[in-house]
Parts: structure tokens; sequence; C-alpha cells
């Protein structure tokens, strides 16, 4: 509706190109099927019907890294499936984003010990923080808003890296 | 305990010379590492204990001999019982034959107990570790294993684990 | 961005698993890694093909290992109870139950009828939202993607009353050593009554999508055969074992928490096919509404959690009147309470088979050692004799049929 308004009669649009490529970068951006543990469960129940992600853009879960351009880490990650995951992350391409989600992937959640990586910031850069043991739908849609508003303040001069 | 509990218990001491220890109606029977074949194949052929639920195993670090006791589970759906078999090893090459013979179950079971604490079964088909990386060194379920604990992050010693934490690099 | 390079899986360290025909090149060795949409989970299969069918199938697994056992041996009883929610995440409550029925047999503690009641409704209806979990994500994995949709909004409605109860959806820690945490509020009946009005037609409508249609019929009729004798060697117990034909249910064999007094039937099927597991599961759900029907029609009035303040923390409304509650509550929140130096092993028949805890303590007030055993171990190694001879299409749907959950198997 905005942009028939701007149009009215003249057919023109005047924007910056940040503005453009950040409004077609977060609305539609496609996650990747991650999902390890308990906020698998918790992710798939924001897909389904009652707490809808496809209004946010989000309407296919891409298995395939190749197509995806957000990965969230729902779960708890171990020693054993750390190389997988950057794996993973290195065959994703550029821009991509991350988000953690649950406690066990911001920092370890529950389980302090050998087995579990404390924080999966210390396998990928994350970039969106979601809160919870697991994080309530709601609270994961509150996180995927807040990486749209991040990625809506992207400037291209810090992205273009020497 | 049970009557019927209370009479396989007394083939199973008969046989075997087996000691036995009862808690809260459960039978807890002991037999060394040598009778753990037969005792199986007794209980499943003759005792109809057809489902074996579970192998573990249990450190007993310092406590050198003896220092595992490796348990297993078997359950009687016709006749309804339990009973417990535990076998002690010592904390030097422990070692004990297999029972994927008798219960295919066991396989992935004693490939656990490996993992975990270090017992070896001799003539098992498939002695790799199950839950560890494959090039782990350590066997974890041990007593003299760390935890592997990290200091948690609170406001006054934030920065210094900060700076210890490792980070991943883009 | 790091350089890798493409590696075909060496045959050498499965020699000994895989037929003669990989060493010499003439089958392919697959791998279905850890990231798949059709594995429920972090499941790696070395699958070895001949074509398209399947010759051998390795699971590796360990990509979930979370170190529960013995991250519980260093803390005390009662917090150690919130690592048990999160091993069959999707079964927290069943977990819950497992746990503090081992903890209760251990230190020998009474449940008041009213807390087992509500036990036993709690771990129904757990049972219930586990099955449409399992029916959601199986149905999709055979490309029927409406009933996904229809059962996790059926599920919501379920999540909806955990959340009334005990203020979580998933991770409740609801129940306790001795009783419940607290009492239900009093629009539980009433939203428990919603749900057995709704429920019946809904599991309809579900069974006239797929139980006679012929495309769902076709891929799952005859596919994944699971003899009894299999069965039981492999120790596979659940809807898996009464899928065979083999009539084992510890709700009905060893009666826990009051299931002797609820009137329900225990589904059987001789085929042992991914269609016999499907139709055991629904018939499942209907039986779990009956059992909820009758335990909240018989709801006795009374304590929710035992008397035994030796284990049981007294209310706040008497700590600042009694001076031995004072005590009690000190003792309880500082250092826990002691366990005889004993070993028990208890078991509760979860949605996907038993699912036992052998828990020893020592004296002291933390487990010194403490096992799981979960179903999802075992129900996993049968699918090696399940999947030979099939097609990797219906690898999937085996899989599927079978309900494993990574966090159960890793542990």
């Amino acid at each position: 509706m905005g942009v028939e308004q701007k149009l009215a009669n003249m057919g023109v649009v005047t924007t910056t190109l940040e503005t453009a490529v950040n409004w077609g970068r977060t609305n539609a951006m496609w996650p990747m099927l991650f999902g390890l543990a308990c906020c698998a469960i918790e992710m798939m129940a924001a897909q389904a019907a009652n707490f809808d992600m496809s209004r946010f853009g989000m309407e296919l879960m891409r298995p395939s890294p190749r197509q995806s351009d957000l990965m969230i880490v729902a779960g708890r990650v171990s020693k054993k499936m750390g190389p997988v995951l950057r794996r993973l992350y290195d065959q994703m391409p550029e821009p991509k984003w991350v988000i953690a989600m649950g406690d066990c992937a911001s920092c370890g959640g529950v389980f302090n010990n050998y087995a579990i990586f404390q924080g999966v910031d210390e396998v990928v850069p994350v970039d969106v923080y979601v809160a919870g043991c697991p994080p309530r739908p709601e609270a994961l849609i509150h996180g995927v808003v807040t990486l749209h508003e991040k990625v809506k303040a992207e400037k291209f001069k810090d992205l273009a890296k020497a | 305990m049970d009557n019927k509990l209370e009479k396989i218990v007394q083939v199973l001491q008969g046989k075997f010379n087996a000691t036995f220890e009862e808690f809260r109606g459960e039978a807890h029977v002991f037999v060394s590492a040598e009778q753990i074949i037969e005792a199986l194949t007794l209980l499943r052929d003759e005792q109809d204990f057809a489902l074996l639920s579970t192998v573990t195993a249990v450190d007993y670090w310092p406590q050198e001999s003896p220092r595992f006791h490796v348990i297993y589970q078997l359950t009687s759906l016709t006749q309804n019982l339990s009973v417990q078999l535990r076998v002690p090893l010592n904390g030097s090459q422990p070692k004990v034959r297999t029972a994927t013979g008798i219960f295919q179950s066991a396989n992935w079971r004693e490939r656990e107990v490996y993992d975990m604490f270090g017992i070896e079964f001799e003539g098992h088909p498939d002695p790799r570790r199950i839950l560890m990386p494959e090039d782990f060194k350590d066997h974890p379920l041990r007593k003299d294993f760390p935890l592997g604990y990290e200091e948690p992050q609170f406001t006054f010693n934030f920065d210094e684990i900060d700076l210890r934490k490792p980070y991943a690099k883009e | 961005m790091s350089e890798f390079q493409l590696q075909e899986i060496p045959v050498g360290p499965y020699k000994h698993l895989v037929s003669e025909r990989a060493l010499t090149g003439e089958t392919m060795l697959l791998n279905m890694g850890p990231q798949h949409p059709s594995t429920h989970g972090v499941l790696r299969l070395l699958l070895e093909l001949d074509g398209e069918t399947i010759v051998n199938c390795i699971p590796d697994i360990g990509y979930l290992h979370t170190g529960v056992e013995k991250n519980m041996e260093a803390k005390t009883y009662q917090k150690a109870e919130v690592m048990s929610d999160r091993l069959d995440y999707m079964n927290p409550i069943g977990n819950n139950l497992a746990y503090v029925m081992a903890v209760e047999k251990l230190v020998d503690l009474d449940v008041p009828e009213r807390a087992q009641a509500l036990r036993v409704i709690l771990a129904e209806l757990q049972r219930i939202s586990s099955h449409l979990v399992w029916l959601g994500t199986s149905a999709l994995d055979v490309a029927a993607m409406s009933v996904f949709l229809y059962c996790f909004r059926e599920r919501e409605q379920i999540l909806d009353i955990f959340e009334l109860v005990s203020g979580q959806r998933m991770m409740t820690t609801y129940l306790r050593p001795g009783g419940v945490w607290r009492d239900v509020p009093v629009e539980f009946e009433a939203a428990v009554r919603d749900v057995l009005k709704v429920f019946p037609k809904r599991i309809d409508e579900y069974e006239a999508l797929l139980t006679n249609n012929p495309l769902f019929l076709d891929r799952v009729a005859g596919i994944g055969k699971l003899s009894k004798e299999d069965a039981l060697s492999f120790g596979a117990t659940g809807p898996n074992l009464r899928a065979s034909g083999v009539d084992w249910d510890l709700r009905k064999a060893r009666p826990y928490s009051g299931y002797e007094q609820y009137d329900f039937v225990v589904p059987t099927n001789p085929t042992g096919d991914v269609r016999a597991r499907y139709l055991v599961r629904v018939r499942e759900m209907r039986e779990s509404l009956k059992i909820i029907e009758q335990a909240l029609n018989k709801l006795p009035l009374g304590p929710v959690h035992s008397e035994n303040r030796k284990f049981v923390p007294p209310p706040r409304s008497e700590i600042g009147v009694s001076m031995e509650s004072l005590i009690h509550h000190f003792k309880l929140w500082t250092e826990g309470f002691p366990a005889p130096k004993a070993s028990i092993y208890s078991a509760v028949e979860s949605p996907r088979g038993e699912l036992g805890v052998y828990l020893e303590g020592d004296g002291g007030p933390k487990p010194y050692r403490i096992h799981w055993r979960t179903p999802s171990f075992e129900n996993l190694e049968i699918l090696p004799i399940m999947s030979k001879g099939h097609l990797v299409a219906d690898l999937v749907a085996i899989i599927g049929s079978v309900d494993i959950v990574l966090g159960d198997i890793d542990r």
C-alpha cells in the first residue's frame, strides 16, 4: 500500500539503494532447517498455523544451505556437531545471518559440561540471541523482527570489507 | 520379594554360587565375569526372560577392586518379572564377554558402555565409539574425568571470562 | 570462506558392517547427513546403495550427546529434575514422571491420590501431544502437508493446558518428588473437558484423510516389516513392539500412579509394518482420551503432595510460624535430601516405549549414578533390519514410523 501512495500519478519512486536492497533482503529471508533439539519443536510450532512465520516472509524452510540466507540454530550444539555446523554455515552464500535460538545456543543453557558448546558463538558469528528454554513462538518471531530491524539499518560501507 | 522371583534367584545361586541383594522388592544378583554368558543364556532359554531392558555400568573409583559393576536388567514378559545381574570388574583392563549373541540389543548398549567407561567387550562385532566423536581419547563417565564445567559470567567477572572464551571468527 | 573438498566416504572404517560388494565399488556409500529434513533430528545414516535399493543401513548417532548422566551427578535430586525434561523433548512430563517415581522408590516416599490422578491426566495429555507431532511430521514426510498443520493446531490446545497448570508450554517440571508442584487452577477442568469434547472428531478427520487413502497405503502397506522375534531380541518396546503382535504395556503389566483404576484397551496389530504402527498409535490416542475422562471424573480432593517434610518443602505460610518448617525449608534448599546407599530401577510407559531410570544413591544429596534407559535407543537399532531391500523413499517412511527422538537416544 505504501508504494502506491508514493507513486500517485507519476510512476516514479526515489529512494536510496541501501533502503531498497535491505527491504528486499528482509522481506523474503528464507531460513535453513537447522532444528537440533527441543527448540526445533517450538520453531516448527512458530512455522505452523497458530503463530504463522510466513507473515514475516519466512514462507519456506529450505533444508539446503545453498538456497537459504538465515540459519536459526535451534537447540544444543554438541562437540561432535560443531564441525558440521561450521561446514553448513560456510556453504551458505552471502549475505547470511544467524539467530541463536534458545538458551543452549546462546550460552550453553542448563548444560554446563564437557559435551556441549557453551554458546554457538564459539562456532559461528551470531547476529541475534533469543532467550528462553524453549522460547515461545512469539519470542522467536520477536527475534526475527529484531533481525529485520538490524538488517534494515545496515550500511554498505560496513559490508564492503577489504 | 515375589515367590517366583525367589525361585529364580535360588536357581542362580545354586548354579553359579552367586550372592544377591534385595532392595524395595528388586533382586540384584552378583555373577562373575566368566559366568555371565551362561547366566544370561539360562535366563533367556529356561526362565523365558525375553527382553534385555538395558546394559549399563557404574564406576566406584577410587575403589580399585572392584572398580566397575556392569549391570544387565532383564525382563520376562510372560511371567511379568524383572531381575538385575551385576558383574564386578577390576579397574585395570576391565574385560567381559559380549552378550550380543544372546540378545541383539546388547550390541549398541555395550558400545555405549565401552565409550563411556572403557570396559572392553570381547567378541563384539562392532567395537567403535558410539556417542563421542571417533577421535575422542578418554572415557567421560568415569569418576576421574572432570565435568568440564565453565565459570558462569556474572557482571563482576564478565570481562575476564570474555577474554578466555573462544569466539568464532567470520 | 574456508576451502573444503567434497569427500567420498571411505569404506575402510565400516568394512565389517557393509557387504563385500562395497569393497569392489559395486555399491555406493551415501551419507544421509546429520542435517536432513526427514531424519527427525540429528541422525546420520550411512546407506549402502545398489542403485536406489538399500543393501545396508548404518546409523551414526552422538550428534546431540548432552552428557546428562554425568551432569546429573553434580546436582541435587531436586535440581537434577530440570535436566530430565530435556531428554525426550516430545514427552517432558513423561520424563519427569519416570524420574520422580525413581526418586520416590529410592527414598520410599508416598504420593497422595489427587497427585497420582493429576499425574495420569497430564501424562496422557502429553502422550496425545507427542503422537500428534509424530503424526504431523511423518505425514509430512510422505507428503501429506495439511495433516502437519492440523496436528500442530490441536497441539496448541494441549500446550495451553500445560501453560495454565505450570506456566511453561513444554519443559514444565511440574511433577516433583512426593506429588506435584502445586494444585491446578479452577479453569483446569473446563479446559480438559473442552479437549475431550473436541478431540474425537479431530482424530476422525485425520483418519479420514489417511487411513483408507490409496496414496498413503501405497506408501506404507507392506513396508518395513518387523517380526516378533526380532522386535524382542532387539529390545524394541512401545508401539513398535505392539504393532508386531506382542501385548506388553507397562501401564497394564506393572501399573503405577493409579493406572489400575482405569479401564482402557492396549491396541496391538499382528502385521508389523509401517501401516500397523500408524494404526496402533492412532488407536492409542483414542484410548488416552478415555483414560483422561475417567481420571477427571474420579479426581479426588485432597493434598497434592506428601506431608513428609524431609523431602517435600513446607508451604510458605508455615515458615513464619513453625520452627521445624523453617529448618526443613533451609535444609532442603541448601543441602537437599539424602538417599540411601542402594540402587533401584523403575520404568514407565512413554509414548515411545519403556522409559526406565536406574538410580543409585550413596547416602548423600546427589545421585551417585543415574542411567536413563531410553526407548528410542533400542528402537533405532531395528532400523537396519527393517530397511534392507527397500528404496530410499521407503526409508523415509520407515524412520517416521519408528518415532525416534534424538534427545532420547543421545542423552
